[in-house]
């Protein structure tokens, strides 16, 4: 039965990786994702989880190491924040093209210059569009959950897909909440072993990472952007079946007091619940305020999307990276082009907050609310409080 | 000097695996040195293998989809990190195999690329590999440049040679620096087995894959690979440069147990002459007489410091006390 717990989400995300029973470990440190590979590490060390774990000499490796154990049939786990996750972005991109599911916990954080330790979302946006499964927590249950669900989703026989687990660095690394804890019962009743499709091994020879030339890359990229975008039945069946076992539901996109809702903002990772605190006074004030809280960002729920924001005046999208130069910052510029084709589309705004561990305030979604509820913004995006 | 080459037609239906894992068809130019030294390494290996191959004219010329020479299981993932690679199956074969997921068996796994792979831009993963201490074998197959991309120079490129990042021209030698040291290097990561070879010593070549599959442990081999078409020089002359670069010194083959090093071609006392080595390949057909001597000097500083260590190495098991 599950257990409920007290402890730094980091931790937690490491006990429920643990529960999920990975054969190989690779990570390199880098704050502020650390304390779930240390986590794990100690798990390893005490004997309470049978894995070879490799701390490898950079996160290159860290991901080369998953990729090659991931190939030879393996569960393989590894965690990594901002520059890590550039210094192996050569190999993120060739994981999902090889079909492998590789699970990795990015505990998210601004990229640098200037050189930052805190949160934003400018890591991950620097590889939404490299073929992974993404999916961003609000809170420490949601991490623990998510982090078990990943290795179902990736390892499908329908998906066969790495998976992101998005979580906030600091704001959610290393917060102590209380959660819920699934026993290793449970865990090993929802999560079968992994059954690879291909493996490494002499009793069955395969190349694997060949050369796709010119007469092949189309359809091979085809092929990975079709399976990336058939995933999503996968993932719902599966958030459905966790429901089911655990009680606790999952959609792509959450929502707060959004049914009547005329002015909607949407979210993505810890700021939702902050959010739902300046919905609440909102509402209180006679505004008929909503929230929507993107928790799949990949594959783009799209027909969700435009369902929930049916109805409403005003979509303020909150985002939490800057595409610098770009039309929009990112989240936006997918939602508006989302919502190009519907006939009565709300009208966007759209504002970046939280940029390298800045706090994000109650007070702060009230005002962008009632400044977006007034009038059209002279800019496509605005970077919310910054100093003169 | 007496070459077990020679006697290769008598023995060889005898003591080669007659099985070919890495087959014919492949893309690789004409008199290609690496394309045979992994014929002969898979060999050498037998079935029990995993391959981890870096990005490179290896990688290219074996496996344009959907066709594959390899009748081994084979990886590529990318140029900079094919020990990495090999470091994260190795760990599953071995984390799999104590939960009984696989067969109860030993498989080796080999992880190989090209020198630019190897001693540059592969360097950190091999020592990363290497020092961790992985149940596994390195190979980097030397052809002295980064071939696939049109003959660069990389840490391996020798003094003298015209490459297409420092060529030679009115101001210029072409390279100006000496080979890294791959070999020494492992050695000081404390690497059980280490050896250099060339195709053109085959036996040698298989007998030191084979040693470095027994090691339970990592090993690494430094082998010598002639691209004709980057060396310039005609693809027949495949196996002679090869030759020529043993029999000249300039490329000696020995092997390292335990820190301990061997000679396991014998030397002549009287090298045979660099110009033999030099002559034949354009990409050092501008070397002056006194360039020609710096070559010679660079060269005979490397083989006199393996002499040297050959005299003067001990096991490190006889060194703990
Ligand atoms: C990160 C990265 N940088 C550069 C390249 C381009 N590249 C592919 S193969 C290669 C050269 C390979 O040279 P080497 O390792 O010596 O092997 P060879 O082709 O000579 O066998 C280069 C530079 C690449 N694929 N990836």
């Amino acid at each position: 039965m599950s257990k409920r717990i007290g402890m730094e989400i980091a931790m937690a995300a490491a006990e429920a990786v643990a529960l999920c029973r990975p054969d190989v470990i690779a990570a390199y440190p880098i704050t502020p994702n650390t304390h779930i590979p240390e986590h794990l590490a100690d798990i390893v060390a005490d004997g309470d989880l049978d894995c070879e774990y490799i701390a490898v000499e950079s996160e290159h490796s860290a991901l080369s190491a998953c990729t090659g154990a991931s190939a030879a049939g393996a569960r393989v786990f590894t965690a990594t924040s901002s520059q890590g996750l550039l210094y192996m972005y050569e190999i993120v991109p060739v994981v999902p093209s090889m079909r492998l599911p590789v699970i990795m916990c990015l505990g998210n954080r601004a990229i640098s210059g200037p050189i930052n330790i805190w949160n934003d979302h400018s890591d991950y946006m620097c590889v939404r569009d490299l073929g992974w499964i993404s999916m961003f927590a609000s809170n420490g249950q949601e991490t623990i959950d998510m982090c078990i669900q990943a290795f179902k989703i990736g390892e499908h026989a329908d998906v066969m897909l790495p998976v992101l687990v998005n979580l906030d660095g600091f704001q959610l690394t290393h917060v102590v909440e209380a959660m819920m804890m699934p026993d290793q019962e449970e865990v090993d009743k929802f999560l079968p072993p992994r059954k690879p499709f291909a493996a490494l091994h002499p009793d069955n020879v395969v190349s694997m990472g060949t050369l796709g030339l010119p007469d092949i890359y189309n359809e091979a990229k085809k092929a990975n952007d079709e399976a990336l975008i058939n995933s999503k039945k996968v993932i719902l069946e599966i958030w459905k079946e966790w429901e089911t076992m655990f009680g606790r539901k999952y959609e792509p996109i959450m929502s707060y007091k959004a049914n009547d809702a005329d002015v909607l903002m949407l979210t993505m990772g810890s700021m939702g619940e902050t959010a739902q605190v300046a919905i609440d006074e909102l509402r209180k004030e006679g505004f008929k305020a909503g929230l929507l809280d993107l928790k799949l960002y990949r594959p783009f729920p799209a027909d969700e999307l435009k369902k929930a924001v049916k109805g409403c005046k005003n979509l303020i999208v909150i985002d939490r990276a800057v595409m610098s130069g770009g039309a929009a910052a990112p989240v936006c510029a997918e939602v508006k082009s989302v919502l190009y084709d519907e006939p009565d589309r709300p009208v966007i705004t759209n504002d970046i907050i939280g940029l390298g561990g800045r706090d994000v305030r109650v007070e702060d979604f009230i005002k962008i609310f009632k400044k977006a509820a007034k009038a059209k913004p002279e800019r496509a995006y605005e970077i919310y409080g910054v100093r003169g | 000097m007496k070459s077990i080459v020679e006697n290769f037609d008598l023995f060889a239906p005898k003591l080669v695996d007659k099985e070919e894992y890495y087959c014919s068809g492949h893309r690789a130019c004409q008199g290609c040195g690496e394309a045979l030294a992994i014929r002969l390494m898979a060999k050498a290996l037998g079935k029990d293998t995993v391959v981890t191959n870096a990005t490179g004219c290896m990688e290219v010329t074996a496996t344009p989809y959907p066709t594959t020479a390899w009748k081994l299981p084979w990886v590529h993932v990318a140029f900079p990190n094919s020990a990495a690679v090999g470091a994260g199956v190795e760990a599953a074969l071995k984390s799999l195999r104590r939960k009984g997921k696989i067969a109860d068996r030993d498989v080796k796994v080999v992880s190989i690329g090209g020198d630019g792979g190897s001693f540059d831009i592969g360097f950190q993963a091999i020592s990363g590999a290497m020092e961790r201490g992985h149940n596994m074998i390195y190979i980097v197959y030397d052809n002295e440049a980064y071939m696939n991309t049109g003959i660069q120079r990389s840490g391996a490129t020798p003094y003298g040679a015209s490459t297409t990042t420092r060529p030679a021209g009115k101001q210029s030698v072409g390279n100006t620096t000496w080979k890294k040291n791959m070999a020494e290097i492992m050695v000081a990561h404390k690497v059980p087995y280490v050896a250099t070879a060339c195709h053109s010593y085959p036996f040698d070549f298989m007998d030191k894959v084979k040693k470095a599959k027994k090691v339970n442990g990592p090993a690494f081999i430094h082998c010598l690979a002639v691209c004709p078409t980057g060396w310039r020089c005609p693809s027949d002359a495949c196996i002679k440069m090869g030759r020529l670069a043993v029999e000249t010194g300039v490329f000696p083959l020995y092997e390292v147990e335990n820190g301990k090093y061997k000679m396991t071609i014998e030397m002549p006392k009287k090298l045979r002459p660099i110009e033999d080595y030099l002559k034949p390949q354009g990409r050092f057909r501008h070397l002056t007489p006194d360039q020609i001597q710096i070559f010679k000097g660079m060269a005979m500083l490397e083989y006199n410091k393996v002499l040297e260590r050959i005299k003067h190495s001990k096991s490190w098991s006889d060194m703990t006390s």
